[in-house]
């Protein structure tokens, strides 16, 4: 076992853990945040995109050890408070979910894209999803969702 | 009046109620469910194929701290093998279905051999791979022709040739004689490629146990929990139904995966009883690919007869579909009753005749995945069209137009054993399409382009699927041998307060029925959308209802909800003529209120008689208290949307890469409560056929190996490889229902793998390419142009 401490949406946990216990398990298991998913076992499919230090990763293959004096942010963190952050209100109006279940690493993936290029063109936001998999939408609405957050993050920034 | 009156909000494209949840992170999928004292289970999986077991010593893994057991199939004997629910209609099935753990022998890779419990999924994992399993391998088959071929391996002891059975539909008299008369006929081998459903979540279970009471409690990923609730107990544990409950939570996908009846229901039960511990199985990806079912794999001679200009006078099919190791709980009724009765699709055959070989192979098993059937018919005959199109140099549009069903012909017998088609009006949705895709222009374009050494290639797909399955009376043991009922139910109850509580058999997993079947009853009973609760997915507190499948829960489910609303304004109307001393004769009820006739200013709201209905100081003589209403509804047929869909393409002919450059989809489902949510249903239809015309193909290998085991190997469309979508619609309504609804979840599926081949043939057409199977990969294309 080896003590961990994170800073999980903003509160700190120490943990101890087995050394090969994935980001995911830790984030699922020990700590109940049940919003980040596994949909796959070879890293694929994006449904346990979470952003360590900022930075959006899969915790499919991170290891929690690697988790640690980091700070996370799930999905579960991602609201300030009551007001949905754009994206999750995107995906709301747009339609762009369906089962839901690669929502949260849909929603993940597209925040980190959106800071990287905050006015992306539909092709830009295919291409910047590529890890990211979702069965039910065809797609089609999670880029009309990620759109509409670019935009309201544009008029927000602008303001 | 004083009050306004609410906005209808049925037809609105209003968001989901359904999603602040998911949006946060808050849903309740099965793998976040806990248990105190869970135990998990890891599975030991055959790696061979076909394989006898020889030995299993679990002494090592036994032996691994935190580990509490181990089982094999032999311990537990007690217990049924799954069953099959659906053997082919009329005919001689030879059915063999799974145990919950491999007893003697295993039959594909993946299956199950035996099951290790521990205090946690690592733990678990571990020890797996400690259980020392011996096996003697025997020979395998993958392929459903070869295996009925002599000197085949065999399978079963009672399934010869490894036969399931034999079944056919149509006039096979009148076909041939179409044929030996016919001016023009063509022959193509069509395959159907295996698919895998991949749901984004996996399956799993979760089973409690209660000693005191003998009452088991299942949380499963399904999208039937009340026919897993009859299947589990009255088949394989032989205990009352009244002893199993089982709850349905989120469910991340499904596209017919989740219909079914699988091993890990049935071990979890058995292990959780057994040990008096709950049991948690989530499988993983991988085992997910290699033991839930697959879909499609259809292996067809087709063959269609016309006249030289044009119309079509025969159609012949003989496929092979391979079933796998064994039936999954409706295997054989998808490629017989869903596949060969609608194989006209949208056209005017006048002799037409189908057989299936139903066969088992050494691969998992096979049953539906989105469209089950109609996707492997509807590519049938509009590759089949398209050819013969091309063989007598017209317009595939124009044969197409000639051959539909008209709109006079409704309802209209296909002559397949298919029910009447209810209602359909095909030639607008083709007209729209093409406008769309500026049809005219883009032969121009494409002729100037080939000049160029481009080539572009568009294709249509006409489409006609049945849904709303079913009246029971056809679909059921005396008929097409489903061995139950297709009827929905739904109960509403008006609380105290007003506020409105609707159970209903039906479940979503990520179709929006919740807020779909909200503004139905909100418009029908007047109340404000936010007063109406929709429940499902718990056998405890819901009607029996066959489940959601089969693009039947608005049809089916939502008409059961129509007609308890029925009953209870029935019930309104009688306790508001006795509150305000009139005639119930008299009574109107409307937007929530109930009223004499020209009296709109003394009205009862439905709150208000709710209220007077729960307190029952004051009934009529002989009314029961509350409003509380339960309806069962058996359609009196099925339902039959359709619609035309157009993709172009553009063929890098150096690469073999397909450009879609466009997709136009105009489906006709009926009326539309929410269109933004018929929309979301067809977008992602579109794509699963859209990845099987270009992408996705389940491969074994001669060993019986799953290539594609993973998500590595098998590939599933990210959004680059997804098209843009355009979508239209034209409205037919169904006179089935009241409603007039007619099911948008598979129409997608169902159209649209042919609407991209036709076009990548289409565009290949200057090299001689006449046919191709799919995937249309780079590799296969480019061998085409290249490799003549």
């Amino acid at each position: 076992m080896t003590t961990i401490s994170v800073t999980v949406n903003g509160k700190q946990y120490t943990r101890d853990v087995e050394p090969r216990m994935l980001l995911v398990h830790f984030l699922r298991e020990q700590l109940n945040l049940t919003g980040t998913h596994i949909g796959c076992d070879t890293s694929q499919c994006g449904a346990c995109v979470v952003h360590l230090n900022g930075v959006s990763v899969k915790s499919c293959t991170t290891l929690a050890v690697q988790a640690d004096g980091a700070t996370v942010t799930t999905i579960e963190g991602l609201a300030n408070g009551a007001t949905l952050h754009p994206l999750q209100e995107g995906f709301w109006e747009k339609h762009g979910l369906q089962c839901g279940y690669c929502t949260p690493g849909m929603i993940m993936a597209a925040a980190d894209l959106l800071k990287h290029n905050p006015n992306p063109s539909d092709a830009e936001i295919r291409h910047g999803l590529e890890g990211n998999l979702c069965r039910c939408t065809g797609y089609e609405n999670i880029v009309k969702a990620v759109r509409y957050a670019a935009d309201k993050m544009s008029v927000t920034t602008a303001d | 009046m004083t009050t306004e009156i609410k906005e209808r909000i049925v037809g609105r494209s209003i968001k989901r109620r359904e999603d602040p949840k998911l949006i946060t992170g808050k849903g309740s999928y099965i793998d976040d469910i806990k248990l105190a004292g869970m135990l998990h289970v890891a599975l030991v999986r055959s790696p061979y194929a076909h394989a006898t077991i020889t030995s299993i010593d679990a002494s090592a893994a036994l032996a691994v701290p935190g580990v509490v057991a181990v089982f094999i199939g032999n311990d537990m004997l007690d217990i049924n093998p799954l069953p099959c629910a659906w053997a082919a209609g009329r005919v001689k099935n030879n059915l063999n279905t799974p145990r919950a753990l491999a007893v003697g022998t295993v039959r594909h890779v993946g299956e199950a051999v035996a099951m290790v419990l521990a205090e946690d999924r690592y733990i678990a994992r571990d020890a797996a791979d400690l259980v020392e399993v011996e096996y003697a391998a025997l020979p395998v088959v993958v392929d459903a022709k070869k295996a009925t071929e002599p000197g085949a391996p065999q399978l079963h002891e009672n399934a010869p040739n490894n036969i399931v059975m034999e079944w056919d539909c149509g006039d096979k008299a009148k076909t041939d004689a179409a044929f030996a008369s016919a001016e023009v006929t063509i022959a193509e081998p069509i395959i159907n490629q295996r698919l895998i459903p991949t749901p984004m979540e996996t399956r799993g279970s979760i089973t409690r146990y209660d000693e005191a009471t003998g009452e088991f409690t299942v949380w499963m990923t399904s999208q039937a929990p009340h026919v897993m609730r009859l299947l589990l107990t009255a088949f394989v544990f032989g205990i009352p139904e009244t002893k199993l409950r089982c709850i349905s939570p989120n469910i991340g996908g499904g596209f017919g995966q989740k219909i079914f009846c699988y091993n890990d229901m049935a071990f979890t039960m058995w292990a959780a009883r057994k040990l008096g511990r709950p049991v948690k199985f989530v499988e993983d990806r991988s085992e997910n690919y290699k033991a839930s079912t697959h879909g499609r794999d259809h292996i067809t001679d087709a063959e269609l007869a016309g006249t030289k200009d044009g119309t079509i006078t025969g159609l012949r099919v003989k496929t092979y579909a391979n079933l796998g190791g064994y039936l999954s709980t409706i295997a054989p009724g998808i490629p017989t009753t869903l596949y060969g009765r609608i194989l006209s699709g949208v056209y005017k055959i006048p002799a037409a005749y189908c057989h299936v070989t139903g066969v088992y192979t050494n691969t998992a098993m096979v049953d539906a995945y989105r469209g089950a059937g109609r996707p492997e018919a509807s590519y049938l005959i509009e590759r089949m069209i398209d050819r013969y199109a091309a063989e007598i140099g017209l317009d595939p549009a124009d044969v197409r137009r000639k051959n539909f069903i008209q709109p006079e012909d409704f309802p209209y017998d296909n002559g397949l054993g298919m029910l009447p088609y209810d209602s359909g009006n095909y030639e607008p949705a083709l007209d729209k399409a093409l406008a769309i895709a500026g049809y005219a222009d883009f032969r121009k374009a494409q002729a100037e382009a080939r000049q160029n050494g481009r080539y572009l290639g568009l294709g249509i797909s006409s489409y006609v699927e049945v849904c709303g399955v079913a009246p029971s009376a056809w679909v059921g043991l005396a008929g097409e041998g489903w061995g139950a009922g297709l009827f929905e139910s739904a109960n509403v109850r008006v609380h105290l307060t007003g506020k409105v509580a609707v159970t209903t058999g039906s479940l979503p997993h990520g179709q929006g029925l919740e807020t779909t079947f909200a503004q139905v009853v909100s418009d029908e009973l007047g109340v404000p959308y936010d007063d109406v609760e929709i429940q499902w997915g718990d056998t405890q507190g819901t009607p029996f209802g066959y489940g959601t499948y089969g693009s039947r829960s608005l049809t089916v489910g939502g008409t059961a909800i129509k007609k308890s609303l029925d009953k209870i304004k029935e019930k309104a109307k009688k306790l508001a003529a006795h509150m305000l001393e009139a005639n119930e004769a008299d009574i109107v009820f409307e937007d929530g209120k109930a009223y004499v006739k020209g009296s709109p200013d003394k009205a009862k709201t439905l709150g208000e008689i709710a209220l007077q209905a729960s307190l029952a100081y004051s009934l009529p003589a002989g009314m029961e208290p509350f409003l509380d209403e339960t309806s069962y509804y058996d359609p009196p047929n099925c339902t039959f949307p359709f619609g035309t869909h157009i993709s172009i393409v553009e063929v890098d002919t150096e690469t073999g890469r397909i450009d879609l450059k466009r997709y136009i989809a105009v489906d006709d489902c009926g009326n539309q409560i929410n269109p933004l949510i018929v929309q979301g249903q067809i977008h992602g239809g579109i794509v699963q056929g859209v990845a099987q015309a270009l992408y996705e193909r389940a491969v074994y290998d001669e060993d019986g190996q799953l290539l594609s085991g993973t998500l590595m190997d098998y590939a599933i469309p990210t959004a680059e490889m997804s098209p843009h979508i355009e979508t239209d619609h034209t409205v037919t309504p169904s006179p089935v229902n009241p409603l007039g609804v007619k099911g948008a979840g598979e129409a997608g599926t169902i159209a649209s793998a042919q609407c991209v081949m036709n076009a990548v043939i289409d565009a290949l057409a200057p090299f001689g390419v006449k046919h191709m199977q799919m995937p249309a990969s780079p590799e296969r294309v480019w061998k085409a142009i290249h490799q003549k």
